[in-house]
């Protein structure tokens, strides 16, 4: 067990040392232990959000052609450090009439529902915090945490946009969890477990986004919506609603929404490599070789993780950086009407075809072709219809006079 | 005192305080918070009896739907946005007596019960309990049938839940 | 595992009467429904821990606390809905007011 194959395992076991030498009973030791790594990884969680302050600006500066923050650091690289002071030297207003105590624990909440999920993400085969068996159902329950901060900010906020905007977020939040964890169950069926390292294990011979583009598709799509970003965030634009929920929000609190913001779209990126591209593994069997034996090294595995998880991330990004928003109406019908009964039918068909192709030789092709065969067909439904919309249009259509003609 | 007791004390603790709190709280918005304490302490009882999925169950349905529900429903059901008045009625000495009455009734009963103080046997390594749930809720000769008509109950609730609360039309 | 059956028994005995109270003693309809979600919060405690300290081979213990759940979440929608429509013809939700029925 050396420190280059097994790091975590062997920095606990010299910690426990080091405090049962002191003369401390062995279930302290082992408590005192898990409390150091619980603050560990809440310090990797934030070191990351720091990075991807810099990060997004940068990228969505290229996006718009222009270059972004250059000044402080090589490459603006110290610029989060500048908006973190900036934040805290900001006056800390809290609004009259507004519940203390509710209005205080909102940002703390928010960030601490992200920082949950940390706990079971997998960045290597030997580095991540627990392996839970049910780690799925887990991720979504930090989400339903993350919904109720939302409420408690718009309501504590004793302010008509705030709670307007807490409502459709809150509505949109828990309207997208639906298809969103119908996605998250195709690769568990796939894979069996709900467990995320089994899960990044069962891909070591193949993607899953090659056995389900369709799942994957489901899951950016509800993901982008609960994370409420463009084009879904109606419910914080500044043109519609200036800032829904967090409108009265100051300083740092309003850098812990802002931090835990970019920190869940991170760790959706995150989410999409573990659940569709492999996780920290997912070779094709190119580390069974001599040659690429190193590829088995755990921290050769955390930097992977990390670049797939970046990759994912910079795709919800240039979603967002490309498209038009879309209404609260259009958001939620699409949801209703359009995506649980294709997630629901999708999850259907995979479950069937994944137990009658298992023993057979046409597994992937069989999946993925399957997948493109239903895309096909909703597609030409959708586009049947909205020919007979068109045409409905065009009947009914009258001529309306203009304004300048009199 | 093994870190297994420390962690019951606490979260009993945290349980017994903030129910009290929900049931007495004047402000109803409150409530619905405190409930949502008594609710996460319950999920932790729930992973130190080692029912980790139904601890994160009651966190998704409790925490992310019902208790959402309820402040949603308080919200649209106030005249005015201050709590005015005590929230207990009239019979609120009678309703804590009868309370005290059925923890000491159930305490009695229980006590007499040779099971009263057993400890726990250790799961069996090997047992995956999940599994067994799994299988469970889909034999036809396990609970299959229940399942179905669970869904069915949720089914009509969500029916009829939505065509009460649907705005009557004119 | 330390910790006796006898606790958690307790434990749900004493959260079940603290419902059992905010049933009986709250004026607000929403407010009676708060308590009856400790009551069913209890049961399913009891349910678990029985089934934890009793035969964990059969795992009836955790299907009848998931149906439970189920109950709880129906009970809860259909109930705050018919809250929300009573208080759109009455305006009140104060459980003593609707008293329509009575003669």
């Amino acid at each position: 067990m050396t420190f280059w194959n097994d790091p975590i395992n062997l920095i606990s076991e010299w910690l426990r040392g080091i405090f049962m030498g002191w003369g401390m009973a062995a279930n302290l030791a082992m408590v005192i232990t898990n409390i150091i790594g619980i603050f560990v990884i809440i310090l990797f969680a934030m070191a990351i959000a720091i990075f991807l302050v810099w990060v997004e600006r940068k990228v969505v500066a290229r996006f718009q052609d222009r270059l972004g923050p250059n000044r402080i650091g090589p490459f603006g690289l110290f610029q989060p450090f500048a908006d973190i002071v900036k934040l805290i030297i900001k006056e800390d207003i809290t609004p009259e009439g507004a519940d203390k105590l509710i209005f205080n624990m909102a940002p703390v909440i928010s960030l601490a529902s992200v920082i949950l999920i940390w706990a079971v993400v997998p960045l290597a085969s030997q580095i991540y915090g627990v392996d839970i068996n049910v780690a799925v159902l887990y991720l979504v329950a930090a989400g339903a945490f993350g919904t109720l901060s939302v409420i408690m900010a718009g309501w504590s906020s004793n302010n008509k946009y705030a709670l307007i905007g807490a409502f459709r977020m809150v509505a949109t939040m828990i309207s997208y969890e639906i298809p969103m964890v119908v996605a998250l169950l195709i690769p568990t069926i796939i894979a069996g477990t709900m467990s995320l390292k089994e899960i990044s294990n069962a891909q070591n011979g193949i993607w899953f986004a090659f056995l389900s583009p369709l799942g994957l598709l489901l899951f950016v799509i509800s993901a982008i919506a609960e994370l409420g970003r463009s084009p879904f965030d109606l419910n914080e634009a500044e043109s519609e609603i200036v800032a829904g929920f967090h409108i009265e929000y100051t300083g740092m609190k309003f850098g812990l929404f802002y931090a835990g913001e970019l920190l869940h779209a991170f760790t959706f990126g995150g989410f999409m490599a573990v659940f569709f591209f492999g996780g920290y593994g997912g070779f094709f069997g190119l580390e069974k070789l001599a040659a690429f034996s190193w590829l088995s090294n755990p921290f050769i595995q955390m930097v992977v993780f990390l670049i797939k998880a970046l990759i994912g991330y910079w795709v919800i990004m240039w979603i967002k950086y490309s498209m038009p928003r879309i209404r609260i109406d259009h958001m939620l019908a699409f949801n209703w009407k359009f995506l649980t009964p294709l997630a629901f039918v999708l999850l259907m068909m995979t479950a069937l075809l994944d137990k009658l192709l298992a023993p057979t030789n046409f597994y992937v092709s069989g999946m993925f072709i399957s997948n493109l065969l239903f895309a096909w067909i909703v597609i030409e439904i959708l586009r049947s219809r909205s020919k007979q919309e068109r045409a409905h249009d065009i009947e009914h259509a009258e001529p309306v006079e203009l304004a300048a003609h009199h | 005192m093994t870190p297994d007791q420390v962690i019951f004390i606490l979260c009993a603790a945290v349980i017994v305080v903030t129910a009290i709190m929900v049931v007495t709280s004047p402000n109803l918005i409150h409530a619905a918070l405190w409930l949502i304490a008594t609710l996460f302490g319950v999920a932790i009882l729930y992973a130190l009896l080692q029912a980790g999925f139904l601890a994160l169950v009651q966190v998704v349905i409790y925490i992310g739907a019902i208790a959402i529900l309820f402040i949603f429903a308080v919200m649209l059901t106030r005249r005015e946005m201050r709590d005015k008045g005590p929230q207990l009625n009239k019979n609120w000495a009678l309703a804590a007596i009868l309370a005290v009455l059925t923890f000491g009734g159930l305490f009695y009963i229980l006590s007499g019960w040779s099971g009263f103080s057993g400890k726990a046997a250790e799961i069996p390594a090997g047992m995956d309990t999940l599994r067994n749930l799994g299988f469970a809720l889909v034999s036809p000769d396990a609970y299959l049938l229940p399942f179905e008509v669970a869904s069915i109950l949720l089914l009509a609730a969500l029916i009829g839940a939505i065509y009460i609360a649907s705005a009557s039309k004119k | 595992m330390s910790i006796p059956l006898s606790w958690y028994l307790i434990l749900s005995a004493a959260l079940f009467s603290i419902g059992l109270f905010g049933v009986l003693a709250r004026k607000n309809a929403v407010a009676i429904l708060l308590g009856i979600e400790l009551m069913l919060n209890a049961v399913n405690i009891n349910l678990v821990s029985f089934w934890r300290y009793g035969n964990i081979a059969s795992i009836s213990g955790q299907v009848f606390a998931i149906i439970v759940f189920a109950v709880a979440a129906a009970e809860v929608a259909v109930g705050l809905a018919l809250i929300i429509s009573v208080y759109r013809r009455r305006t009140t939700v104060i459980a003593n007011d609707l008293d329509l029925l009575k003669w």
